[in-house]
């Protein structure tokens, strides 16, 4: 029983919450990963247009909620989503023709749309808290828990809850069927395959005739797909706050490069790798040793390994550790 | 002369719209701005020389100027004696280890081929290292936090001149960046962007944490000043009768005595504070001039012409017979050390340490946006960047104001849209940072005062 009590202990605290918190990053992740797979530059405005892409989301929603439009136990921004990707990708692709356009058709070397991207960083900013402000906001509704910790100590009559979100499961399930189509659209469409060809080897795929033009264009319709559902995701399961999501940007970033950067399976995988050492740094494992070990032997202190407050510090340990030893990232991506 | 007009005209203008700030808002908040922007300009010299000089990318500007301030604190606050005595051996213990630890990964590294075994050697050594440090500074960090946490909960410093610590800030920061340099400079440069920037993240989570050593979020206020304080400067007789002077002509026009005292005194607060923050802006003047000079000097140097080399094409420089990952690594702990002082001259100023205030957007990409406007690889330029950017960093707020007011001036005062973008106008600046340094990019590529490679 204590073996029992045990595993569930971690279920609850770490296995459930790292599998959503590396659903968004995955999503994140692999957003940074086709941008700079096909763009060829790394986007510093990563965290911000996911932001707006949450803003619209929750712009829609709080709209659907005027009319008084729900979906029962589901949250209402569920059906605010595609409305919000629709205005995202708009909004990407009016951000490429003004602004990244002019510095791929004149083959700028890479800095130099990075810092290009931090200008976009800065303007998307800026929209998005003049237009919702920058406090922190939560838009959720529905039903908050699939099982709560309660229920599920009656049901097993265990000492230990599970408690699962209704957001964690929607992340989760919501994650692994956009990420399932868009490796589907990747590996067997032909659109997909010219873009992996283009990301490959830009003169070879051009000169096979594949339409520039065009694989830009869906990268960027990908992105902001990716991007939309990734940031509502996260406010949906925490909360949206502007600081947050540009903060977000460093673990995603980390997750990309993890994974190997340019290698969407990589990043998808890399998201949840950081996820997980994040939370199982910093649990602090105490009481899931006093239910394993004899009580001669139960730990006096916390047994945590760092403190919570390092819990981004361990990403980037990872990441440079990684950078370190295998600078293509655990699953070979581009050699930096 | 004529070649360096626009260099000339840029910062009269400049100066021009510092004082005008000064004429219609207050002497004070001219001199604030005037203040932050030498600062500022410190900053963008130091990033100028890694990326205008190198073309290396280091976007961990914010961790070097963290620790030129954490330099400020641990030079100029008085030691606090009973921390020291509570766990100090403690802390000096695991000091030693960490040097012992070090130096036993590098003795393995040395002594044995590279193998796997010596992989898990070295990472046994490390792990062990981490346990038994953490066994031994455990019960002495506890112990230090322990003390008065309320006033101070930490070790303290030396109890120096703040001054000093512009050096050590410098030696701190140069120090970071030689550790940061050995590891990160080898990858391309968009990588070198992501590691520097989560490294700099990194130094920030240690310097809010670790709160036997930096007070963390608690904030270390009242720091030594190098500049007179207001309160003494408010009685002493020489700078009473100063002010008196420069304000006769409005003191005159005053009959009645005590009105007059009353109106001397107002004067006197004003110009204590003036009096104060020119005492900074001269301080911070001789720091900006003398490394312009060195800048400058290194820029036209054979060495500034090897880096312009290494910048240009690395591959031939390396052929030429130059060490490009040394002098990279050279200029890396320089610019980062010049960013350790402005760090520790920024905290000099405020008096204080908050480590909750520093955020990548502050001192990483705006410094960044700072250089790219002034023109990179010119000093000159990135100094005028410093200025520009944050003056408009500054008054984009007022200028926001008015903006939202015209164009809104058609809505009544409680429209519901005006009233929104009038709380929003702190944001602005955002906006204003984004399109300047988007439009600077796509049409001035160099900068308003571009770099200018001439032979002497």
């Amino acid at each position: 029983m204590d073996f029992i009590n045990a595993i569930v202990l971690l279920l609850n605290y770490i296995f459930v919450p790292a599998l959503a918190y590396g659903s968004q990053l995955a999503l994140g992740a692999i957003f940074v990963t086709l941008i700079y797979g096909i763009l060829r530059f790394a986007n510093f405005a990563t965290g911000d247009m996911m932001s707006f892409g949450t803003m619209v989301t929750i712009l829609f929603t709080w709209y659907f909620q005027s009319l008084g439009a729900s979906l029962g136990f589901l949250p209402t921004a569920l059906i605010a989503i595609p409305f919000a990707i629709i205005f995202m990708v708009g909004y990407m692709l009016l951000i490429d023709k003004f602004v990244f356009k002019y510095y791929r058709v004149s083959k700028s070397p890479p800095v130099q749309l990075a810092m290009v991207s931090i200008g976009v960083m800065f303007v998307t900013q800026a929209v998005v808290r003049i237009i919702i402000g920058p406090s922190d906001r939560r838009f959720f509704d529905g039903e908050k828990f699939l099982i709560k910790a309660g229920e599920f100590k009656e049901m097993t009559g265990l000492n230990e809850g599970l408690a699962i979100k209704s957001t964690q499961v929607i992340t989760i399930v919501v994650t692994l069927i956009l990420v399932s189509a868009l490796f589907w659209f990747l590996n067997k469409t032909k659109t997909g395959k010219s873009m992996r060809a283009y990301s490959d080897n830009e003169d070879l795929a051009l000169l096979s005739g594949i339409d520039p033009k065009k694989i830009v264009m869906i990268t960027w319709i990908i992105a902001g797909v990716l991007a939309t559902i990734g940031g509502a995701l996260y406010g949906l399961d925490k909360s949206f706050k502007p600081f947050t999501y540009f903060n977000n940007m460093l673990p995603i970033f980390a997750a990309a490069i993890v994974g190997g950067i340019g290698n969407p399976f990589g990043a998808f995988l890399g998201g949840y790798v950081i996820a997980f050492s994040e939370i199982l740094l910093t649990y602090a494992y105490k009481k899931f040793f006093m239910y394993l070990l004899p009580e001669s032997l139960e730990p006096n202190t916390l047994v945590q390994l760092l403190s919570t407050d390092y819990k981004f510090a361990v990403s980037f340990s990872i990441l440079v550790i990684v950078l370190l030893y295998r600078p293509s990232g655990i699953f070979k991506g581009k050699i930096l | 002369m004529r070649k360096n007009l626009n260099v000339i005209a840029a910062y009269t203008i400049m100066m021009g719209l510092i004082i005008l700030v000064g004429i219609f808002q207050s002497w004070n908040i001219a001199l604030s701005i005037f203040n932050l922007c030498l600062i500022s300009a410190v900053m963008t010299m130091g990033a100028n020389i890694q990326w205008g000089y190198a073309g290396l990318i280091n976007f961990g500007i914010m961790g070097y100027t963290a620790l030129g301030g954490l330099a400020a604190v641990l030079i100029s606050v008085d030691p606090v004696q009973e921390a020291w005595s509570a766990g100090g051996s403690n802390i000096l213990l695991s000091l030693l280890l960490i040097i012992g630890m070090v130096l036993a990964v590098k003795y393995v590294l040395k002594k044995y081929e590279k193998s796997k075994v010596r992989t898990y050697i070295i990472a046994t050594i490390i792990i062990a290292g981490i346990i038994i440090i953490r066994f031994v500074s455990e019960p002495g960090i506890e112990a230090i936090e322990e003390v008065d946490p309320a006033k101070t909960g930490f070790l303290g410093g030396f109890g120096l001149p703040i001054i000093f610590s512009w050096i050590v800030g410098a030696l701190f920061a140069g120090g970071l960046a030689f550790v940061i340099g050995k590891v990160a400079l080898g990858l391309r440069a968009d990588y070198l962007a992501i590691a520097t920037l989560l490294i700099s993240e990194i130094v920030i989570a240690i310097i809010k944490h670790e709160d036997w050593l930096t007070r963390g979020v608690k904030n270390v206020i009242g720091l030594k000043r190098p500049a007179p304080y207001e309160v003494n400067l408010q009685q002493t007789d020489w700078f009473i009768n100063l002010v008196e002077k420069f304000n006769s002509s409005k003191l005159n026009l005053i009959t009645d005595l005590t009105e007059r005292q009353a109106a001397l005194n107002q004067f006197v607060v004003e110009g204590s504070s003036i009096f104060v923050k020119l005492c900074y802006s001269g301080l911070f003047l001789i720091v900006v001039i003398i490394l312009l000079i060195l800048t400058q000097k290194a820029l036209y140097s054979p060495w500034g012409r090897m880096m312009r080399a290494i910048r240009d094409n690395e591959e031939a420089a390396n052929a030429m017979g130059k060490n490009v990952v040394k002098q990279h690594l050279l200029i890396f702990v320089l610019g980062s050390a010049i960013v350790g002082i402005a760090g520790a001259m920024l905290v000099t100023q405020d008096g204080l340490f908050t480590p909750g205030s520093y955020r990548p957007m502050r001192y990483t990409f705006l410094i960044w946006v700072m250089v790219i406007v002034g023109g990179s690889g010119n000093n000159f330029g990135a100094i005028l960047g410093g200025f520009v950017v944050w003056f408009l960093w500054i008054e984009s707020a007022p200028i926001g104001l008015y903006l939202v007011n015209l164009t809104t001036a058609g809505l009544a005062d409680t429209h519901f849209l005006k009233v929104h973008l009038i709380e929003s106008v702190p944001y602005f600046r955002f906006l204003m940072m984004g399109i300047g340094l988007l439009l600077i990019m796509r049409y001035r590529p160099k900068g308003i005062l571009p770099e200018k490679i001439e032979i002497k």
